[in-house]
């Protein structure tokens, strides 16, 4: 069958559209924390795996960070071959079940798909979404790792970065301790990404899968100030891997910004998906949404809080973006949802001051307009305020999302670790080795926000290093030298 | 899950535990804190650590049943464990020889000035307490302070104990004196530190405050604990807790305090409901 399936695109049959994905209705779902999509169905998955061309050359690959094999595990779901569809795709992506729901597939895999020149791109998050799940349902086993090699590893920070990280030197016969600051482990995929879009369950079994391949997980230790990295060394451990991610909100340094009732999206997202303060009586934490919010910035995050918002109770919910609607951030598909949830949008808009009602509260924030003017940096038409523009909407809540900077605290009691202008941790790209001696990094330390799954590559080659470093195969520091940007 | 060593009642609505966190023992300094969060459903929530022994491996932590999550820690006993508490956090206080430093705290903030007046003790400096209590029966850990101070000045809202007034009277007359402090601390409610700023502003003794506004996870990722602070957005968990008083919008950060204050009433009305009043 493989075989066959390596025959040239031109000869097969062509199906223009995907098998259609169930969801929920958007006037049902905004009242809940239920998931939006449900997944195909194995006859679904076989159906859309049967799309594929299985190309020679496939593109798709090129667009997946981790060069996952993509028209393999396809021709194996094709053939209703489950367990060994899911196997291939754990060769390079350890979690598929979260990838296939938040990778912003439409700019990486499916964007490279062949098929996606003329027709629909084969869906390749939700036959990787498929396979996760089915593989979670069923219980899998966890891999044998390699013989004992008597080193140890302290993992920092229990984010994608971080659970890639701990599970590979597992596998590699490394002793690993996964040291995390908050009470749970997951990182953003806990902290961040709401229920309706990524189940916690679904989290939790994954990170308890990396717990049965032998990885030690202490919760409650704040790398930098309970413990610091170099203490971690004098308690035994012979490498550091530092993923602690970049959560700390940036606000946009206009007037009124502390006002009560502004506050920013990691705050609000952090009480609602890890504290469970939806379930306020029942859980302790509360949170509190007014009638009006308006949402700033247009990336997921952004998403995430307007949507949160809405099923929270609030009636109107706006999202404000500096730009327009095609340089959205966001991953399409939760552009699409937050629009047939009923979320609205002012584009070209950023505000100017914040002001507070009789109450004290926020009442009051003031925007302006922009216009795109030419490109800048990064490709993109900057926006260029436009005098004179300025609009006044009332609001109850002003929920800031316009970005995150990296987390302080390691760099701020590592003296001996080189930080990059914003704070970020530098390191070798080929390694993920930083400027001290035994301590590597990954994901949003290193990047700034980036994706779930630039983060696990992050990790993944970061373990690759530190077994050859653990190994004595190869030392990192022979020459490292990196150009701080 | 970590265990309680020990509780003391030290006064009307005022407990203390001692909790055993041999990684929080060996790291604490003077006016850092803790978060923690008493069982699964719970809230996280800020105390500051006021005392810790590093051979027992534990913490001490001093304080006042407000709400909900302050009752639930109340009711442990000796043996109980608490869910999760994760610390040192926030930067110790500056300490060094300042000279002359004066300690003022109000309420169950004299919990939270004994580590500060003794490493300002150790550190040589001759250290002024200034404690304020509604009434004698709030008043705790006399004796501790007296160990670590040259001199403790204590008032009492009616009198009932040591000068009546508050804190603030005295502090004004210790600033009269012919040789002020050098540096003043305040630990304590809001409106009381803010009281202490305004007498020492008069003056122009440089005030430090550790500020209490509302945390979840303590290590700046939520934005909830900014203050504005010489016009500056800062984060109190990482950049503080403590701050140049002076610099400090008070009214501010008072009402961001109060944002949750319907869900918080809410809430202890439940617990009391369900609880038949027992605790
Ligand atoms: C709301 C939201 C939605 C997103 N949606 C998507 C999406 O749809 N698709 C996508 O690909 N990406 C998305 N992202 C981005 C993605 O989640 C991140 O790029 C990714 O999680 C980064 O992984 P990481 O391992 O580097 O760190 P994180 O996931 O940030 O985890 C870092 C962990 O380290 C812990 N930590 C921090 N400091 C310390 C310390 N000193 N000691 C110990 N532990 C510490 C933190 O508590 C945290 O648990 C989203 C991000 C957010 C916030
Ligand atoms: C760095 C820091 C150190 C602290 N140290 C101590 C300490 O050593 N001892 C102690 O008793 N308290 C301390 N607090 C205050 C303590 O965190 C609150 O009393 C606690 O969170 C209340 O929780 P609750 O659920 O019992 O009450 P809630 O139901 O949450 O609140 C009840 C009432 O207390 C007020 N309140 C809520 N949170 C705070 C807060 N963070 N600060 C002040 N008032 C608040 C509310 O406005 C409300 O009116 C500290 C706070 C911070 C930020
Ligand atoms: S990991 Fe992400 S980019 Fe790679 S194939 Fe899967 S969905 Fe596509
Ligand atoms: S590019 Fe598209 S059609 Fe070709 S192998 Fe990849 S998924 Fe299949
Ligand atoms: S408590 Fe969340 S940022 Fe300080």
């Amino acid at each position: 069958m493989l075989e066959n399936g390596g025959n040239s695109a031109e000869r097969k049959r062509i199906i223009p559209r995907r098998v259609p994905v169930s969801r929920r209705e958007p006037k049902e779902r905004i009242k809940d924390f239920e998931e939006v999509v449900r997944g195909y169905t194995p006859e679904e998955a076989m159906a859309e795996a049967d799309r594929c061309l299985q190309c020679k050359q496939p593109h798709c690959r090129e667009g997946c960070p981790v060069g996952l094999d993509i028209p393999a595990f396809i021709a194996l779901i094709r053939e209703g071959r489950f367990d060994e569809a899911a196997a291939k795709v754990r060769e390079e992506n350890l979690l598929p079940s979260i990838c296939g729901r938040v990778c912003p597939q439409e700019n990486q895999c499916e964007e490279r798909c062949t098929l996606g020149k003329k027709y629909e791109p084969v869906a390749i998050g939700r036959l990787e979404r498929f396979l996760g799940d089915y593989e979670l349902d069923r219980g899998k086993d966890v891999p044998e790792p390699a013989p004992p090699s008597g080193r140890r590893v302290a993992v920092v920070g229990s984010g994608p970065g971080g659970l890639t990280c701990a599970a590979d030197l597992a596998r590699l016969g490394h002793a690993v301790k996964l040291f995390e600051s908050l009470h749970m482990p997951g990182g953003v995929l806990v902290y961040g990404i709401p229920e309706f879009r990524l189940p916690k369950r679904i989290v939790h079994a994954e990170i308890d899968t990396i717990h049965r391949m032998g990885v030690d997980i202490e919760c409650n230790v704040v790398v930098g100030q309970t413990v610091t990295i170099d203490e971690l060394f004098s308690e035994g451990f012979d490498a550091v891997f530092v993923g602690t991610g970049a959560g700390s909100p940036r606000f946009p340094g206009i007037a009124g910004q502390n006002l009560p009732g502004v506050q920013s999206a990691n705050g609000f997202l952090t009480r609602v998906n890890l504290m469970r303060a939806y379930r306020f009586p029942e859980y302790d934490t509360p949170v509190r949404i007014g009638r009006r919010v308006v949402v700033l910035g247009g990336g997921n995050v952004a998403m995430d809080a307007a949507r949160t918002a809405l099923r929270l109770g609030a009636e109107e919910v706006r999202i404000v973006y500096r730009r327009s609607r095609e340089e959205l951030p966001a991953r399409q598909e939760e552009v699409h949802h937050a629009e047939e949830e009923g979320v609205k949008f002012t584009f070209l808009a950023a505000p100017v001051r914040c002001l507070a009602g009789e109450d004290g509260r926020v009442g009051r924030i003031e925007c302006q307009r922009y216009e795109l003017g030419a490109p800048d940096a990064s490709g993109r038409r900057r926006p260029v305020p436009i005098p004179g523009s300025e609009f006044i909407m009332e609001v109850d809540n002003v929920i800031v999302a316009i970005g995150q900077g990296p987390n302080p605290l390691i760099q701020k009691t590592t003296p001996d670790l080189e930080i990059g202008p914003k704070g970020t941790i530098v390191v070798d790209p080929v390694t993920g080795a930083t400027s001290k001696r035994g301590v590597f990094a990954g994901g949003d330390i290193v990047v700034g926000t980036a994706t779930v799954i630039m983060a696990m590559g992050a990790g993944r080659t970061a373990a690759r290093a530190i077994d050859a470093y653990l190994r004595g195969e190869a030392d990192p520091w022979a020459n490292w030298k990196v150009k701080v940007r | 899950m970590f265990r309680i060593l020990k509780k003391e009642v030290l006064s009307p609505s005022v407990k203390l535990l001692e909790i055993e966190a041999p990684r929080i023992a060996q790291k604490a300094r003077a006016g850092q804190f803790l978060i923690l969060r008493v069982n699964k459903q719970g809230e996280r929530i800020p105390l500051t650590v006021a005392d810790c022994n590093r051979e027992r491996g534990s913490v001490t932590i001093v304080f006042l049943e407000v709400g909900k999550t302050t009752r639930l820690l109340g009711n442990l006993e000796q043996g109980e464990a608490i869910r999760d508490v994760v610390g040192p956090l926030g930067n110790p206080t500056e300490i060094e020889n300042f000279g002359r430093v004066a300690c003022v705290a109000g309420g169950v903030g004299v919990a939270c000035i004994y580590p500060i007046c003794r490493a300002f003790k150790e550190a040589g400096n001759e250290v002024i307490g200034i404690v304020g209590a509604r009434t004698k029966e709030f008043l705790f850990w006399e004796d501790r302070l007296r160990a670590v101070v040259d001199e403790l000045l204590i008032t009492t809202d009616d009198g009932s104990y040591g000068r009546q007034g508050f804190v603030t009277d005295v502090l004004r007359e210790v600033a009269e004196r012919s040789s002020p402090p050098d540096r003043v601390v305040a630990v304590g409610p809001l409106p009381m530190m803010r009281a202490v700023c305004r007498v020492t502003k008069d003056y122009g003794l440089k005030t430090i405050v550790s500020l209490n506004p509302i945390m979840v996870d303590g290590i700046g990722m939520c934005g909830a604990c900014r203050v504005t602070v010489a016009g500056q957005t800062r984060v109190a968990c990482v950049e503080g807790p403590e701050f140049d008083g002076h610099d400090v919008d008070f009214d501010e950060l008072a009402q961001r305090l109060r944002r949750y204050q319907d869900q918080e009433r809410e809430a202890l009305a439940r617990f009391e409901a369900e609880c038949d009043g027992r605790c």
